[in-house]
């Protein structure tokens, strides 16, 4: 099941709404990487309040996506991570290294507005 | 093995139908919304494994009894081309394909018994448990 993605003014809002599978995530690596340049969005929030697994595939293109976002200007912000995934993810070894993340959608765009110093307004 | 449950992995699609099946049957068995996690997650990196090495296997799931204690068996099975050196493979960051190479090493974390059995040219055999703890319920 493909991930919708809102625009709401400079930012990108992708909200996950049931399990990925690997197809989906890289789909949705791809279309956030392509709209970020379609919409010149400064900001991307990615929301897997919903995903109950985040093995070492879905961490490892989640990392990629939010460098190649960067690498096109924009920033991005994983919010909503279980707290039992993120246990099973330390556990694991998994490290989301150079990638912002934020407790829900509402703290995400908080830290979204904070890095692009409000240009959302403009938007 | 009473309660064997049997789910073939030929793609990435089966990786989900597996650890959906997982989770379910440790559910029943009582294991804590943190342990569930755990154990999806154990059996997405071994599924993950046979698709990426072996194209096809399967993965096993069944409930076994330690004294008074329940727990589930997880075993992924393959006929791929078998791990040349296991103690190389169970290494963290060690990897021959495109993964973080956390998979192996990483599910033996999230479990309580970990066994891998392998040899090259004729398959892999994945043998994981883990146990409930009862004061966790």
């Amino acid at each position: 099941m493909s991930v919708p993605i809102l625009k709401q003014g400079n930012y990108l809002i992708a909200s996950v709404q049931s399990e990925l599978s690997d197809a989906d995530l890289l789909k949705l690596q791809d279309d956030l990487v392509k709209r970020v340049s379609d919409f010149r969005s400064r900001g991307v929030i990615v929301d897997v309040t919903v995903l109950d697994v985040m093995d070492s595939f879905a961490t490892r293109t989640l990392r990629s996506m939010a460098h190649m976002i960067m690498l096109r200007g924009a920033e991005t912000v994983i919010v909503g991570i279980q707290p039992e995934v993120a246990f099973s993810m330390v556990q694991l070894g998994l490290k989301l290294e150079g990638v912002s993340t934020a407790l829900d959608l509402e703290e995400g765009l908080a830290l979204l507005d904070h890095r692009t110093k409000g240009d959302n307004r403009r938007g | 093995m009473a309660n064997e449950n049997c789910i073939p992995i030929n793609s990435e699609i089966d990786i989900i139908t597996a650890r959906h099946k997982g989770r379910e049957m440790a559910a029943q068995l009582g294991f804590s919304s943190t342990e569930l996690t755990l154990i999806a997650t154990a059996i997405s990196e071994i599924a993950r494994n046979i698709v990426e090495y072996a194209r096809d296997g399967e993965i096993a799931l069944s409930i076994d009894q330690k004294g008074d204690k329940q727990g589930i068996v997880v075993i992924g099975c393959d006929n791929g081309p078998g791990i040349p050196n296991i103690k190389l493979a169970m290494q963290d960051g060690y990897s021959t394909g495109k993964s973080l190479g956390l998979g192996l090493p990483g599910a033996k974390r999230l479990m309580d018994e970990f066994e891998i059995i392998s040899e090259v040219g004729k398959g892999t055999k994945i043998t994981m448990k883990k146990w409930v703890q009862n004061h966790v319920r």
